[in-house]
């Protein structure tokens, strides 16, 4: 069995609220048959105060072993590198420190969601806690532990980023981790693991065909492509959220709303609104990963001129006003 | 005296310290201190007034759908925005998915594991806790989170997914529901309620709605004193005495729960008086906040939100915790179910608090009496969608303003306040639930809600984290992140 601790700091909790919508008809038996030993977890162990401090002197003292390590929270090293934005309840001591401690004891160290992995959300606005991630500080390594970390596995820390984590991301990890199955060349140039972000968000998309068409939403609720104005950045971002839906039939641009790109570093940031397009010329400064400009540019305008009117009507509507014709072609 | 400092509390959310002061086998002071801040009032500092929807959520993983909502009011607050029906039946939805899902939450896997301890070994019915609750293995746990995971589909089909949902906006939801989808809600909801009826109350939601006295829940209880998990909750209040467990300070807020279209609110809101048993009427500018015990900067008086400020200052002396004091007229109030239901007029509740007080007994109950009532709303807001009406209006915001959100999350009132100029957010405040709860003393040096619940709580003999200290917090259903934000 795989000892895994898990650890909260300056996030808010919702990786491990997303992780218990696993999709399982019995969580715990899930995780522990796929070879995880939960040491301890905020909420979902029996041990408080002092039972919980003893175990984390356990694994320092090296009389129990530890397989993972996941961090779920940004690192608060203010103020003033002091990490007093977040002392450990009962320890006196900053929870950057009982980090650090913990993962050089770690065999594999897991940043939770973009807050761990980044600095997320918490790293908004001018940063009044200095919050950064485990190994990353936005998209520049470093982060709390430091460029050359390593694991005693020798793999660097593993960045299950989203603003919150699927919960699959996570299990899946931790089962191949506890399979030994899970090596180097499965992260990604960001260390994330590369069968959630070797997709895009694009991929899988329902708005697919308003997407071809550049059939544009226009205000919320719109069931049209949300890249042109309502600032959906799907085509560049990864992660696999339209093929692996969240809590049973969802996501985001199923929802109604832009994919604001939580799996990638500085997120929190964008420059812009979140829910408009920033554009130059009236053309979106993101362009879809991997596609020239000028090709962009061409199609675009092909496909706008070639839009069906069934397709341009619902785009700019909360249901289908226009339904697809019923035609005798057999289909040919 | 001898002093303990307790902590890390788990089964909370997010990180909670207590320091008890304890004589002869009670604690006789406690001082709570909420260990983390974050900085969210000044991170949204300067953004777009509708990217708050973005970063507020984010405050919370467990009621990140309640800060959502509070600030989308906050926003058609400072644009006159109105949603349309079908978006007040959608934003409702969502808001009670959430809320029920973290009673259900809280019941299961925060609070009745406690019961498992060996200490209770002793105890005619510590098998059954352990058969039950253990965290790991327990029927129920185990249960409970499975139905959670399915109460929480309806989430991805409202809301594309949860918690950070950003469908919730000012004008209604972008999520519009069609009739086949509607089918497939309502088919979801009566999964949940056939859960809740099976094996929470073994018995249906409205039969347990229909309790009016305290005496008919203890005829109903003698039935089947184990059937169920609220009638083994009972068992355990007569025997532990979790009737006079954590008593609360008797004042009890509410701001009012599930907008209706027409105006008014399914679960009306208020100031309830234990004392007297009279409800009065909300004045919200009379909530202020007292940093005086806070590592923030803190002005000569207490503050109204409107012009509150958040500066740390951490080297300030006689601070304890991050979190301010909320007071509503200078008055130390809890909020959660319980006010709720009392501000509302839930016969049995107000009848177990007119004899108990606010205590761990009352507070557990409260939150499943709540359960029962809020799934029929939520059958009866389903049946009143109207497929082809909007769902969402869009929202224009001007570049100067103000504007006040306030709502019910799980754990009780939670108000937005938020100041727009030059189209920028230039102040946005927020008090949530266990800011109240959980706050510390304010200048006066009065204690807050579960400072003053704590004092009397007995400790055993080498104990240094008191198990009914546990009990009384966990009653509170605290949720630290959303506390200090």
């Amino acid at each position: 069995m795989m000892n895994l601790l898990w650890l909260q700091s300056g996030g808010c909790g919702g990786c491990s609220m997303s992780l218990l919508c696993a999709d399982t008809t019995d969580f715990q038996g899930h995780l522990r048959d796929g070879g995880v030993n939960l040491l301890w977890h905020p909420s979902l162990s029996m041990a408080s105060g002092e039972e919980v401090i003893a175990l984390l002197q356990s694994v320092l003292d090296g009389s129990t072993r530890l397989d993972a390590l996941c961090i779920e929270g940004s690192l608060l090293r203010g103020p003033n590198g002091t990490g007093r934005f977040h002392m450990l309840a009962g320890t006196g001591l900053p929870m950057i420190h009982w980090v650090r401690e913990l993962a050089a004891k770690a065999k594999h160290v897991l940043a939770v969601g973009s807050c761990a992995a980044w600095g997320g959300i918490t790293a908004g606005g001018d940063n009044p806690t200095d919050a950064c991630g485990l190994q990353f500080e936005d998209d520049r390594i470093g982060g709390l532990l430091g460029a050359d970390f390593r694991s005693t596995s020798g793999l660097p820390v593993i960045n299950i980023a989203g603003c919150p984590t699927h919960p699959s991301w996570v299990t899946d990890t931790l089962m191949a981790l506890a399979a030994d199955t899970f090596k180097a060349d499965d992260l990604d140039p960001l260390n994330r693991p590369r069968f959630y972000a070797d997709q895009l968000v694009h991929h899988g998309c329902t708005r697919n065909e308003y997407y071809e068409f550049k059939a544009s939403a226009e205000k919320p609720s719109d069931l049209g492509c949300m890249m042109e104005h309502m600032g959906c950045k799907g085509t560049q971002v990864h992660a696999d959220c339209n093929i692996r839906l969240w809590n049973g039939e969802g996501s985001c641009t199923r929802g109604g709303y832009a994919c604001i790109a939580c799996t990638e570093p500085g997120f929190q940031e964008p420059g812009h609104p979140f829910h408009q397009t920033p554009k130059v010329a009236g053309i979106p400064i993101g362009l879809p990963t991997d596609m020239p400009k000028a090709w962009f540019v061409a199609l675009a305008s092909l496909s706008k001129s070639a839009t069906p009117r069934r397709v341009k009507h619902n785009a700019v509507a909360d249901h289908l006003v226009v339904k697809p014709a019923v035609r005798k072609t057999r289909l040919k | 005296m001898s002093r303990l400092l307790v902590g890390p509390f788990n089964r909370v959310e997010g990180d909670l310290e207590v320091q008890l002061d304890i004589t002869d086998g009670r604690v006789s002071s406690a001082q709570v201190n909420a260990t983390m801040y974050r900085g969210f009032e000044q991170i949204l500092q300067d953004k777009a007034p509708h990217d708050a929807l973005v970063y507020v959520p984010r405050i919370c993983g467990i009621c990140s759908v309640s800060q959502s909502v509070a600030s989308a009011r906050a926003l058609a607050d400072l644009g006159g925005i109105t949603m349309p029906p079908n978006g007040q039946h959608a934003t409702n939805l969502i808001l009670a998915t959430e809320n029920l899902a973290d009673h259900l939450t809280h019941f299961y896997l925060f609070f009745m594991p406690d019961f498992a301890r060996p200490v209770y070994a002793g105890h005619p019915w510590h098998a059954e806790a352990l058969r039950r609750f253990a965290p790991d293995h327990g029927e129920q746990v185990r249960a409970a989170t499975a139905a959670r995971q399915r109460w929480l589909t309806l989430l991805g089909t409202l809301g594309g997914k949860w918690p950070h949902t950003q469908s919730v906006e000012p004008g209604g939801s972008t999520r519009a529901i069609d009739p086949a989808e509607r089918v497939r809600l309502l088919a979801k909801v009566r999964e949940f309620r056939s859960f809740l009826e099976r094996q929470l109350f073994a018995a249906p939601l409205e039969a347990v709605a229909a309790l009016e006295t305290e005496a008919a829940l203890w005829d109903w209880h003698a039935q089947a004193p184990l059937g169920g998990d609220l009638r083994f909750f009972l068992t355990l209040v007569r025997d532990l005495q979790l009737d006079a467990l954590g008593p609360g300070p008797g004042r009890y807020l509410s701001y009012g729960a599930y907008a209706q279209s027409g105006g008014g609110w399914a679960l009306p809101g208020g100031v309830w008086r234990a004392q007297t048993g009279a409800l009065e009427a909300l004045n919200p500018n009379a909530i202020t906040e007292d940093a005086t015990h806070a590592w923030l900067a803190h002005a000569r008086e207490p503050l109204h939100p409107l012009h509150g400020i958040t500066r740390p200052e951490p080297d300030k002396t006689g601070a304890y915790t991050w979190n301010k004091a909320p007071r509503l007229g200078g008055e130390v109030v809890e909020t959660g179910a319980i006010a709720r239901q009392l501000t509302s007029g839930m016969p049995l509740v107000r009848d177990v608090v007119a004899r108990h007080g606010g205590t761990v007994y009352t507070r557990v109950l409260a939150r499943l009496i709540e359960l029962a009532r809020v799934v029929p709303l939520m059958e009866t807001w389903l049946q009143a969608i109207r497929p082809t009406e909007a769902f969402c209006v869009p929202s224009t915001l001007p570049d100067e303003g103000s504007g006040v959100g306030l709502s019910e999350a799980a754990r009780g009132s939670l108000g937005h306040w938020l100041v727009v100029r030059r189209g920028r957010i230039a102040n946005y405040q927020i008090v949530a639930p266990t800011s109240w709860n959980f706050s510390p003393r304010d200048a006066t040096g009065t204690p807050g809600a579960l400072e003053q619940a704590l004092v009397g709580a007995p400790v055993r003999d080498g104990e240094k984290t008191p198990t009914a200290v546990q009990h009384i917090v966990r009653s509170f259903d605290p949720c630290m992140v959303c506390t200090v934000h």
